[in-house]
C-alpha cells in the first residue's frame, strides 16, 4: 500500500479526517489551510468527479512543494469549466494553451523554471483521458520518453464529456458513449480496443507511474506527495466518475468510484521504472455488476434479457486485473 | 490599466459565479436518534457519553450520562442492556460494549471522587419519596437537581432496594452501591431509614409534602399451594437473598432445590452454592427457551454447576425429599402434566416464583386504579390522585433496575411541571439512526491487527462480574468502536468530498455548516457521511 494505514478502529484511515487523529495524520483535506486550487464558484456539473479529483490532487501537490507549483492544463472539461474568460476558480499559477499540447508545454514551463534557476517550482500537467490517450498522447510519450521533470495527470472519465460524451480510447468496453450507440449485436463499445495508458507509461520505464480514484483519498494524497519527492517524468491516472456521462447519480460519484475499484474493473496501483511496486487490495470483492448497474451507459446490458455473455466478458476483465495485480492480497 | 494583447477584461474569480442557484435539493445537518439512545429504558444519551469517551475525556463522558442516570457504576453491573441489542454496529461486526464502558466510566468516578452537579436554586417545594429502591433514589436526584427539597422514607435498614436486598454481592458489590447512594444524598437528599409509610395521605399532610412518588417495588413473594411434612424446610427466595444482608447467614443444608424460572431463580440458585450447597438445582415448569432468566445468566449459573429440571413442577415436599412430576408440551406449546413423577433429594426449597407489591399505603385513596396488583399511572407517572405519583415494580412495567430509574427521571420531570402548575412536554424525538442511513464502507473490516484484541475486550465484558471490568486502554478502544449513529463525529468527510468547497469546517467541537451560495446539490456529503447525520430537503421556494 503506498500510505500507512493508521490503526484507528472507529473508521480506520478511510475518512478524510477526524476529530481524534492528530492532525499531521489527517489528509491535506481535512485541513482548513488547504490551498482549495480549484475554487467555488466553477460550472462543472453536480457531483463532478473531475472537480473533485483535480482539487485533490493539486491541493495535494501544493502541499508537497510548499505551495512552489504550476499547473498547465489541456483543454476540456476541467478547463472549460474552471476559466470561463474572464473568471477563473484556479487559486494557483495555471495556464491552458491546446488539447492536445499539455505535455509539451509542462515540458517548456520546465525547461523555462530550470533556466531561470527556480527548480524548487515544480510543474504538473493535467488533462482529460482524450488529451491524454488520444490526441494528447504523442506529446505524452515524448514528454516521458525524455524523462522530463512534469507530473502529469490524467483525470479517466472514460470519454469526451465536455463535447458531448463522445468515446475515447479510455471508453471502457460495452459502454454507451454518443458515438457507441446501444444498438446492433454489439451494443456499446466494442471489446478488445482502446488502451491502457497507465501500462504504456510504465514500459516507458519512467520513475513514477500510479492509479487512483476518488474514492481512496488518503491513497491519493500518498501518491501524489510521492510523485512530487521524485524528478523525471511521472504519471498519474486518476479515475473520476462522470454523472452525466456515466449517467449515474450525482450523489453516487465516490460510490461507483470505490466500486470500480473493489470489483477489480479498476485496478490501483503505484509503479516505479517500470515495475509495480504497491497496490490498493479489495476490501471486500464484489461482482462487476454491481458496479456496472447504477450506471445508465450500462443500462442496455441489463434489459429484460441481461446481456450475460457481455457481463461475463466484463467479469473476465476484471478477474485478470485482480490476477494480474494481486488485488486480494493483503499488504 | 495597460492590458497584454488581445485581453480586455480583467481577471474574475469564480466566486462571482453562485451556483447555489442550480439547486433543487440541498443538504442539511441534523441529529438523528441511535437505536441504543430510543432503546435505554433510562433514556441515556449514550452515544453523547459515548462520543466523549472516545477523546479520553471520561469526566465530560460522565457528566453526560449522569444528566440521565445517576447510578452508571451500578448500571454497568446490573443493567441488561437492551442497547447492545440495538446497537447498529451488530450488524458490522459486534455490538459496542456499552455497559462494559459505562461501568468503567461510573467506577472511574468512584475513584476520582467526581461529584454530582448541585442544583442551582431552590424552588420552595418539598416532595417526599417512599421507598429507595432505584426508581426513588432516581427521582430523589431529579428532583433535587431541579431545586426541590427532597425526603425517602424507606421502610429497610440500608438504601437500595432490591439492589440491595435481591441482587447478591457478586454481581454488585455493596461497596460501590453505597457510594452511588451517597454521591446523591450528598445532594442534599434527606433519607430516612426503617420507617414505613403506612397511610400516604397522613405523612404527606405530617410532613407538608407538596407532591409525593411512590416507589415501593414488589417484595411479596409469591406463593404456591405445595403439600409438606412439619420438617419439610421451604423458604422464599426473596427472604432468602434479604437474608444475605443480616448478620446470620441462613442455612440450607448441602442439597437445595430451587423453583422457578426467573432471574430471582437463578440468584439464588447461585446464591445457595455460594452458601456452601454442593447441589443447587433448578425446577422449571417449562423449557430453557420458555425462561424468563436472561441467557447469559442461566449460562453463567450452569458454569458454576447449578443443575436445571426443565419441564417440571413440584407436588410435595417430604422430609428430605421433594416429588417432581414431569411435563410435556403440548401442541400450543404449554406444558401439561403426564402423571410421572419422579423423587429428588433435598434439604430445602426455595420458591421464586415471582413478586407481588404491597399497596397497603394506598389504601382509602380515592381515585387509584389498581390492575393485576399494581397502581396505573397516566403518561405522567401521575395515579388517579393529583400529586400522587408513582413508578419502578409498583406499576405496570418490565421490572428491571434500568425501567425503575426511567421512571424516576420521568416522574422527576412530571412532578417539577405539575408543582409549577405546568405540562412536561418532552423534547420532540428526533427522527431515527437505522442501519441503512449507515456508510458501511467506513467502518466495516477495521485492519485485521486490531480484530484479536477486540475479541479480548468481548470476552472482559461478558463476564463482568467476575472479570474486572475495562481498563484505561480497552475501554478507550471499546468507546471508539461507537458508530456514532445520526450524530456528527467531525471526521471530516463533508468537509472533503464536496467537489464545489461548499462545506464550511468550523474547527473542532463546531461541525460544519454548508455554504449554500455554492452548494449544488450533488448529495455526495449525504452519500459519504459516515453515520447519517445529513440529509437532502427539498429546496425551500
Ligand atoms: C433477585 C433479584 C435480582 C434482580 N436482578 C436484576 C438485575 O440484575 N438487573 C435489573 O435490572 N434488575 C434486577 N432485578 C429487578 C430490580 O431489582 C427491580 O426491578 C428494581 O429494584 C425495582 O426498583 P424499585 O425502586 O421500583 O423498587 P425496589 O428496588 O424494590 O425498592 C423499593 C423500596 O421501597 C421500600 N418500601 C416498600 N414499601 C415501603 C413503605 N410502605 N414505606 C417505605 N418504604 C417502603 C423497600 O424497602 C425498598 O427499599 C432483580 C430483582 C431481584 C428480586
Ligand atoms: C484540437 C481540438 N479538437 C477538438 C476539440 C474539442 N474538444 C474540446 S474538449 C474535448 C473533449 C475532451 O475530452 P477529455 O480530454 O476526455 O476531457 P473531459 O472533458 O472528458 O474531461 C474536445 C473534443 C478541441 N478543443 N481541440
Ligand atoms: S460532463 Fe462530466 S466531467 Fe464534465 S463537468 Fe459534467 S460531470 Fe464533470
Ligand atoms: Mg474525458
Amino acid at each position: 500500500m503506498a500510505f500507512e494505514q493508521v490503526k484507528f478502529y472507529q473508521t480506520g484511515t478511510f475518512t478524510v479526517g477526524n476529530r481524534l487523529l492528530e492532525p499531521e495524520l489527517r489528509s491535506v483535506q481535512a485541513d482548513t489551510t488547504r490551498t482549495n486550487s480549484l475554487n467555488s464558484g466553477h460550472r462543472a456539473c453536480q457531483g463532478c468527479g473531475e472537480a473533485l479529483g483535480a482539487r485533490y490532487a493539486i491541493d495535494a501537490a501544493m502541499e508537497a512543494t510548499d505551495n512552489q507549483l504550476i499547473a498547465v492544463n489541456a483543454t476540456g472539461c476541467l478547463e472549460v469549466f474552471s476559466t470561463p474568460y474572464p473568471e477563473t476558480s484556479w487559486q494557483i499559477p495555471w495556464i491552458h494553451s491546446l488539447f492536445g499540447n499539455a505535455a509539451a508545454v509542462a515540458t517548456g514551463v520546465a525547461a523555462a523554471m530550470r533556466a531561470k534557476g527556480r527548480e524548487t517550482t515544480r510543474v504538473v500537467a493535467q488533462g482529460g483521458d482524450g488529451g491524454t490517450t488520444d490526441i494528447g498522447f504523442g506529446c505524452l510519450s515524448g514528454m516521458f520518453e525524455r524523462n522530463d521533470d512534469v507530473l502529469y495527470i490524467c483525470y479517466d472519465n472514460g470519454g469526451y464529456m465536455n463535447t458531448g460524451v463522445q468515446r475515447s480510447s479510455a471508453t471502457p468496453p460495452a459502454a454507451r458513449t454518443a458515438t457507441t450507440p446501444a444498438m446492433g449485436p454489439e451494443p456499446g463499445n466494442v471489446f478488445g480496443q482502446g488502451k491502457n495508458l497507465p501500462e504504456i507509461a510504465m514500459a516507458h520505464g519512467i520513475p513514477y507511474v500510479a492509479t487512483a480514484t476518488v474514492a481512496d483519498l488518503r491513497d491519493l494524497e500518498a501518491k501524489v506527495r510521492r510523485a512530487m519527492q521524485i524528478r523525471g517524468a511521472r504519471y498519474m491516472h486518476i479515475l473520476v466518475p462522470c454523472p452525466l456521462g456515466w449517467g449515474h447519480a450525482s450523489a453516487d460519484t465516490i460510490r461507483i468510484a470505490r466500486l470500480a475499484k473493489e470489483t477489480g474493473t479498476f485496478p490501483v496501483f503505484e509503479a516505479e521504472c517500470g515495475e509495480v511496486t504497491s497496490r490498493l487490495p479489495i476490501r471486500k470483492r464484489l461482482p462487476v455488476e454491481d458496479y456496472l448497474k447504477p450506471q445508465k451507459r450500462f443500462a442496455h446490458l441489463f434489459g429484460p434479457e441481461p446481456a450475460t455473455a457481455t457481463l461475463a466478458r466484463l467479469q473476465a476483465l476484471a478477474d485478470r486485473n485482480i490476477r494480474k495485480y494481486a488485488l486480494l492480497e493483503e499488504t | 490599466m495597460d492590458k497584454p494583447f488581445a485581453i480586455t477584461l480583467d481577471v474574475g474569480s469564480s466566486l462571482a459565479n453562485h451556483t447555489g442557484s442550480w439547486r433543487t435539493q440541498r443538504p442539511v445537518y441534523l441529529d438523528r436518534i441511535p437505536p441504543c439512545n430510543s432503546t435505554c429504558p433510562a433514556g441515556e444519551n449514550i452515544q453523547g457519553w459515548l462520543y466523549h469517551a472516545e477523546s479520553g475525556d471520561y469526566e465530560a463522558a460522565w457528566r453526560v450520562l449522569v444528566e440521565d442516570n445517576p447510578l452508571p457504576a451500578i448500571m454497568g453491573r446490573v443493567c441488561y442492556h437492551p442497547c447492545e441489542g440495538a446497537c447498529n454496529r451488530a450488524q458490522v461486526d459486534e455490538a459496542v460494549g456499552i455497559n462494559s464502558v459505562e461501568r468503567f466510566l461510573g467506577d472511574e468516578a468512584l475513584k476520582q471522587g467526581w461529584k454530582l452537579t448541585p442544583p442551582a436554586a431552590e424552588s420552595g417545594k418539598r416532595v417526599l419519596i417512599v421507598g429507595a429502591g432505584p426508581s426513588g433514589l432516581s427521582a430523589a436526584y431529579h428532583l433535587r437537581r431541579l431545586g426541590h427539597q427532597v425526603r425517602i422514607v424507606e421502610a429497610g435498614p440500608y438504601a437500595g432496594g432490591m439492589m440491595r436486598f435481591g441482587i447478591p454481592a457478586y454481581r454488585l458489590p455493596r461497596a460501590v452501591l453505597d457510594a452511588e447512594v451517597q454521591r446523591i444524598l450528598d445532594l442534599g437528599v434527606q433519607l430516612e431509614l426503617n420507617t414505613k409509610v403506612s397511610d400516604i395521605r397522613r405523612t404527606m399532610q405530617e410532613g407538608g409534602y407538596d407532591a409525593a412518588f411512590l416507589a415501593v417495588g414488589a417484595h411479596i413473594a409469591k406463593r404456591a399451594y405445595i403439600p409438606a411434612g412439619a420438617a419439610a424446610h421451604m423458604v422464599d427466595a426473596v427472604s432468602l437473598l434479604r437474608s444475605m444482608e443480616g448478620e446470620e447467614k441462613p442455612m440450607l443444608g448441602r442439597r437445595v432445590v430451587i423453583y422457578g424460572g426467573g432471574n430471582t431463580a437463578i440468584d439464588a440458585a447461585r446464591t445457595a452454592k455460594r452458601l456452601g450447597a454442593s447441589e443447587a438445582i433448578i425446577v422449571y415448569r417449562r423449557t430453557r427457551e420458555k425462561m424468563p432468566a436472561h441467557d447469559f445468566e442461566v449460562a453463567e449459573a450452569m458454569e458454576e454447576g447449578i443443575m436445571i429440571k426443565w419441564l417440571s413442577t413440584i407436588k410435595r415436599m417430604g422430609e428430605g425429599t421433594i416429588t417432581v412430576e414431569k411435563m410435556a408440551l403440548d401442541d400450543k406449546g404449554f406444558p401439561q402434566p403426564t402423571g410421572e413423577y419422579e423423587s429428588l433429594e433435598a434439604d430445602s426449597l426455595v420458591l421464586a416464583l415471582g413478586q407481588d407489591v404491597d399497596l397497603s399505603l394506598l389504601d382509602g385513596v380515592p381515585g387509584l386504579e389498581k390492575k393485576d396488583g399494581v397502581v396505573q399511572v397516566a403518561t405522567n407517572m401521575m395515579t388517579g390522585y393529583p400529586g400522587i405519583f408513582a413508578g419502578g415494580d409498583m406499576v405496570p412495567s418490565e421490572r428491571t433496575v434500568t425501567v425503575a430509574v426511567g421512571h424516576g427521571k420521568k416522574a422527576a420531570r412530571n412532578i417539577d411541571a405539575w408543582l409549577g402548575g405546568k405540562q412536561y412536554a418532552p423534547a420532540p424525538k428526533h427522527e431515527a439512526a437505522t442501519f441503512d442511513l449507515i456508510n458501511q464502507w467506513y467502518y466495516a473490516d477495521a485492519p485485521k491487527t486490531v480484530r484479536p484484541q477486540l475479541d479480548l475486550v468481548r470476552r472482559q465484558t461478558t463476564f463482568e462480574e467476575v472479570v474486572a471490568g475495562l481498563d484505561v486502554t480497552n475501554a478507550l478502544f471499546e468507546a471508539r468502536r461507537c458508530l456514532s449513529c445520526g450524530n456528527c463525529f467531525e471526521c471530516d468527510n463533508c468537509y472533503g468530498v464536496c467537489p464545489d468547497n461548499a462545506v464550511i469546517k468550523l474547527g473542532r467541537g463546531n461541525r460544519f455548516k454548508f455554504n449554500y451560495d455554492y452548494c449544488k446539490g450533488c448529495g455526495i456529503c449525504v452519500s459519504e457521511c459516515p453515520c447519517g447525520a445529513i440529509k437532502m430537503v427539498p429546496e425551500p421556494s
